[in-house]
């Protein structure tokens, strides 16, 4: 009997690091943050100031956008690499329409954001029509779109003035307002929308609770009468728009495109929607759980920055808390 | 030569709950071709798979001429030569693989030894041979994935026979072969016999058991019937009767129901694939309607393209009119509703809570124009649902994962119920529920009858379809073979039908 009540508190406990695992974590850290990073000097911790959470709410705020399109996919029990290199190609776009060609902001959001959407529609015809494993072919599409982004740029970074291959100076500029888009407050005004209309989407929508019940179960969701294709098809074409969303902002931010900026993006991200799964016990991707990983993910890079761990190590870490979230994440649903 | 026997004396397995096998006795002797046969659940399956060591977990005693054997594992029946082929060929086979290897697979799993290096050659060469004395006609190199049914069922009979192995079980072999396959696996089987190979054939095709068995054994409720030589003086008709004999079941009391107008009318109903074949059918008002059949007669076949899961043609009409269904959510849209066969599969969001399965078909009912969701609404409606089809469950949020069979199959009948469909489809609907939720489905499915809606009844338990339907129709190889009043017929006569008699 004794040994029952020990099993059930083990289960218990078990469940409680599923379910608040993330959060702790996050207190956890911002504590050894805060006192890893005490200045003698000013008498309080160099982490734990206005600004610096400012900054990590800005590198926050391009991850989650970007890792709320993957959600999506994730809601469907897909699986979309594409993202990073979307980013990267909206990115790219998106400069190019100020710099090169000149155009005003409205039109060049929208001109990027279809143009990008050339990528759900290779991914719904590779995954959903040709029934290739969602992972390798958005790791093909990952792969064409990059090579598509530096093809566009001629193979360089766009800036404001310069040179084009025919020797003329690149006639646009950035406008401030576009600017002031990837600084604070808007560019948090705009992740905690991008937040709130996926969460709206996901939990209080019918097409939400379709997209769950294709994910699920798609066998059984077919036999109810829902149209498992077209939900599928709408969740890779949402993933793109807000990669594409998230490569915009990040443009907005740097006031440049470099080579391969959006790249970066795709394992925070990936790594944020699948923290998400577990969060507060949900065990299906979902848009609250996502922000808290994507939270947890930059808090993690800033603080390690600070504590003068190297740029090029970082990946050690991010891979590390990638697998930890993923562990977390089937360990829950074997159940 | 000398004749190996093998006996089986007073084997008894249980499975929770169930007494699959209880005191049976069977012998096979090598060299003979052996028929079982019993109608589903009779517990054919569970006995050879005894001998095939996959159910380790029987009591009574085994002999191999005269001495005692056990045979506790697959690997305890392979060095006591005894080899099995399951109906589900690909199970068994690895489709990347060549047919050498898969024919030889054995050798390169098991007598391998030190040996790291495969000696090609050899096993082509052995493979070949192998083929060559079944008289089969495929080449080695070609990949397991790229034959046919037939084809496939070749190679793992060759693997048995390069086990040299003394007894041979073959489940259910030609259900899905055509005439001809049938008659090529028959010249091989007889091939082996004459090689002194002892094989069990389970089948429930009748009429091919005269072609080809000298004995023939019959099963019911998991015992023995009786074991006797097969010949013509023995008509398929007696065998029948012995496989049926008396059940002690709870008979239910069919209520008196008004028939209407029709409601749903099948002409020419062919899968894209011949799953089903020209189905003529039609379905009225307050009609429950069965259709009889064996496991793989092409019932859920027949369910599921009826509910546009598989791609046909034919013409269908609701209410006189013509309607075309290109998928099933088209199918819901026009009124159908299908309570599928595999459960937890293909009937519930096992993850998610009561009330979410129940308005997944009727999610319109509950949304406004931006595709709101009125939760309220929802689970109100959830309430009301499980109050009238008694589910037990603690309230509508719990997981459906959680609930018992009957109560899932309760939620899977709901979830229709609340997208007010006119054709109810139930495929094998009290598979795997206890006899009070059976009971309980039963009422239901009359009652929605009563309410004027049609149901189609698809069950491979006779007793069932006597007990509930109104009218029947039999399936024979996706086919419909008859069509009977239930008042005039009986279990017999069903069987009869099923089993390919005219």
């Amino acid at each position: 009997m004794n040994q029952t009540q020990v099993k059930k508190n083990n289960f218990k406990l078990s469940d409680f690091v599923t379910k608040w695992g993330t959060i702790v974590t996050i207190f956890v850290l911002l504590i050894v943050f805060t006192f890893g990073n005490w200045s003698d000097t000013t008498g309080g911790s160099m982490f734990l100031t206005t600004g610096n959470m400012i900054t990590i709410l800005r590198s926050i705020s391009i991850t989650a956008i970007i890792a709320i399109g993957l959600t999506f996919a994730l809601s469907v029990d897909g699986m979309d690499l594409s993202i990073g290199a979307c980013a990267n190609f909206a990115d790219t776009l998106i400069m190019t329409m100020f710099v090169w060609y000149n155009l005003s902001i409205g039109v060049s959001i929208l001109i990027t954001v279809l143009a990008c959407l050339t990528i759900a529609v290779v991914n719904s015809i590779l995954i959903v029509k040709l029934k290739i494993p969602d992972m390798v072919a958005a790791l093909s599409v990952m792969f064409m779109f990059q090579g598509v982004a530096l093809t566009y740029s001629n193979g360089g970074a766009i800036t404001e003035r310069m040179m084009r291959p025919d020797g003329s100076q690149a006639p646009g500029l950035v406008s401030n307002t576009f600017r002031a888009l990837g600084s604070e407050p808007w560019l948090i005004v705009i992740m905690l929308c991008v937040v709130a209309f996926a969460h709206f989407f996901l939990s209080y929508t019918k097409h939400g609770r379709y997209m769950y019940a294709v994910g699920g179960n798609p066998e059984a969701a077919k036999l109810s009468g829902i149209s498992v294709a077209k939900y599928k098809i709408l969740a890779y074409f949402l993933s793109t728009i807000f990669a594409s969303l998230g490569g915009i902002c990040l443009a907005a931010r740097v006031g440049t495109a470099q080579v391969s900026a959006g790249d970066a993006y795709l394992m925070p991200s990936v790594a944020a929607a699948y923290i998400g799964f577990s969060v507060l016990g949900a065990g299906k991707a979902n848009a609250l759980g996502t922000l808290i990983g994507a939270i947890l993910v930059g808090l993690l890079e800033n603080g390690l920055i600070m504590m003068a761990v190297p740029y090029y190590a970082m990946n050690i870490v991010k891979g590390a808390v990638l697998a930890i979230a993923l562990a977390m994440t089937y360990a829950s649903k074997k159940k | 030569m000398n004749k190996l026997k093998l006996e089986m004396k007073n084997i008894a397995i249980e499975f929770p709950g169930v007494k699959a096998l209880d005191g049976v006795d069977f012998g096979l002797t090598s060299g003979t071709i052996h028929a079982l046969v019993g109608a589903n659940g009779a517990g054919k399956s569970t006995l050879m798979k005894v001998l095939a060591g996959a159910n380790t977990h029987y009591t009574g005693q085994i002999y191999l001429d005269g001495a005692p054997v056990e045979i506790r594992s697959p690997k305890d029946a392979k060095n006591l030569g005894i080899e099995i082929v399951y109906q589900e060929v690909d199970t068994a086979l690895i489709p990347y693989l060549s047919v050498a290897e898969n024919v030889m697979f054995n050798t390169l799993v098991n007598r391998m030894g030190k040996k790291q290096i495969v000696n090609w050659n050899e096993m082509r060469k052995s493979a070949k041979e192998v083929l060559k004395k079944l008289n089969v006609d495929v080449n080695v190199n070609t990949l397991a994935s790229e034959l046919t049914l037939a084809q496939k069922q070749m190679i793992l009979i060759a693997r048995c026979v390069v086990e040299k192995c003394k007894f041979l079980i073959l489940d259910e072999p030609t259900a899905p072969l055509s005439n001809s396959e049938t008659q090529e696996l028959f010249r091989v089987v007889r091939e082996l016999a004459k090689e002194d190979v002892g094989i069990v054939f389970i089948s429930h095709r009748l009429n091919e058991l005269y072609e080809i068995c000298e004995l023939i054994t019959i099963m019911r409720d998991g015992k023995l019937v009786d074991s006797m030589p097969l010949t013509r003086e023995l008509e398929a008709n007696t065998i029948v009767e012995y496989m049926l004999g008396h059940k002690f079941e709870e008979v239910y009391e069919k209520h008196p129901c008004k028939i209407g107008a029709p409601l749903l009318e099948i002409e020419g109903l062919t899968e894209k694939e011949g799953k089903v074949k020209n189905i003529n059918m039609y379905v009225c008002e307050g009609e429950i309607v069965g259709v009889a059949g064996l496991v793989g007669a092409g019932k859920t076949e027949l369910c599921k393209t009826l509910f546009a899961n598989y791609q046909y043609s034919g013409s269908m009409k609701m209410k006189g009119k013509e309607l075309k269904n290109r998928n099933p959510h088209q199918a819901v849209k026009n009124g159908f509703a299908l309570v599928p066969e595999e459960r937890r599969k293909e009937g519930i969001l096992v993850t998610d809570p009561v009330y979410a399965n129940i308005s997944v078909a009727a999610m319109k009912k509950y949304t406004n124009g931006l595709a709101v969701v009125n939760k309220k609404q929802e689970k109100e409606d959830a309430r009301r649902m499980i109050k009238e089809l008694g589910i037990k469950t603690p309230s509508e949020n719990q997981t459906v994962a959680l609930l018992s069979g009957g109560n899932q199959q309760k939620v899977v009948v709901g979830k229709w119920l609340n997208s007010e469909a006119e054709v109810y489809i139930y495929d094998e609907p009290t598979k795997g529920i206890d006899v009070g939720a059976k009971r309980d489905m039963y009422e239901l499915i009359e009652r929605l009858a009563a309410a004027g809606k049609g149901a189609i009844y698809a069950t491979c338990e006779f007793t069932e379809i006597l007990s509930i339907c109104n009218r029947v129709y039999v399936m024979y190889d996706g086919e419909i073979v008859k069509e009977l009043n239930v008042a005039d017929t009986n279990e017999k006569e069903l069987l009869y039908y099923s089993t390919g008699g005219k």
